[in-house]
């Protein structure tokens, strides 16, 4: 599958999550094993009125949503995949005004599991605000309704 | 980092749900809390809003953890003896269930408070208490 087929299956999936679409979150670019998605920065999201700053439970969405999206750019099928686990580390809060990106891998597939991690950063992608490892079950395509699969992936560009 | 006046007002009357009701992003997800006595449990009502997984349709799993998060900070904050505002260190999250579109619950248990650093254990569930749907463990640094 070539990027613009995986960014159109990510961005599809994504839109079809309405709390990604209450908070804003998108898709920012996919490839092989690597997605990119945004969170806007917006009231809704802050966690302490005084300084702006946004909640962890946001980025934990953020992350969570990178993190389970990532997978669409791992597998050749669409499946769904429940999360089993999340770690999220915050190493430093994000600067209030600004979208907050995240860029989760996969970088270990096997036929149950699928191992992601996911760094979190504002402008400087070297300034990691929170980082995440988790860990997906693999159900099997045939668990999710087939019009479901072809809502995600039936825009391919061939 | 400091705590806003109605954070402060909301601790000094031990008041969980104007404590949540300051904090933005609780109001986004539409949080509250239930008191008996001396033990809260914290409640996630039904939001068409909260939903990811539109097939089941099944809660988002960030809502989930941001919910158990938030669950987490307030109960840590009202344990204290003066106002302080924690600040979160990490955070690790088991999906033992689908959240379903229903009513999800939460309590929180402070398993370790140090001079700096506290570790809070939460669970989740919906329908029963026996059966979660979620348990995290947190660890805070106290301002």
């Amino acid at each position: 599958m070539n990027d613009e087929t995986l960014f159109g299956r990510v961005s599809r999936f994504i839109g079809t999550l309405r709390h990604c679409q209450h908070l804003g979150i998108q898709a920012v670019s996919a490839r092989k094993n690597e997605l990119v998605v945004e969170l806007p920065y917006t009231d809704a999201i802050v966690g302490n009125p005084e300084t702006g700053v946004i909640h962890g439970g946001a980025i934990t969405t953020l992350m969570d949503t990178a993190s389970g999206t990532v997978v669409i750019c791992a597998l050749p099928e669409f499946e769904l995949c429940p999360t089993l686990d999340l770690r999220v580390d915050y190493m430093r809060a994000a600067e209030p005004g600004h979208p907050v990106y995240a860029r989760a891998i996969v970088y270990r597939v096997t036929n149950n599991i699928i191992f992601t991690r996911c760094e979190a950063y504002q402008a400087d992608p070297d300034q990691t605000i929170a980082h995440c490892v988790g860990t997906f079950m693999r159900i099997g395509p045939e668990a999710t309704p087939k019009a479901y699969r072809e809502l995600i992936t039936g825009g391919d560009a061939e | 980092m400091s705590l806003s006046q109605e954070m402060r007002k909301a601790l000094q009357a031990g008041d969980y749900q104007k404590l949540i009701d300051a904090v933005p992003y609780a109001r986004t997800l539409g949080m509250g809390s239930e008191t008996f006595g001396d033990e809260v449990v914290f409640r996630l009502p039904r939001n068409e809003d909260n939903l990811g997984n539109p097939i089941l349709p099944a809660i988002h799993g960030g809502v989930i953890g941001g919910f158990m998060e938030m669950s987490a900070m307030i109960s840590l904050m009202m344990s204290q003896e003066t106002p302080r505002l924690p600040r979160i260190v990490d955070f690790s999250l088991d999906y033992l269930r689908a959240g379903l579109d229903r009513d999800t619950f939460s309590e929180c248990h402070l398993t370790r408070q140090g001079n700096r650093v506290a570790n809070v254990i939460v669970t989740a569930w919906q329908q029963s208490r026996r059966k979660p749907i979620a348990t995290a463990r947190a660890h805070f640094i106290m301002d």
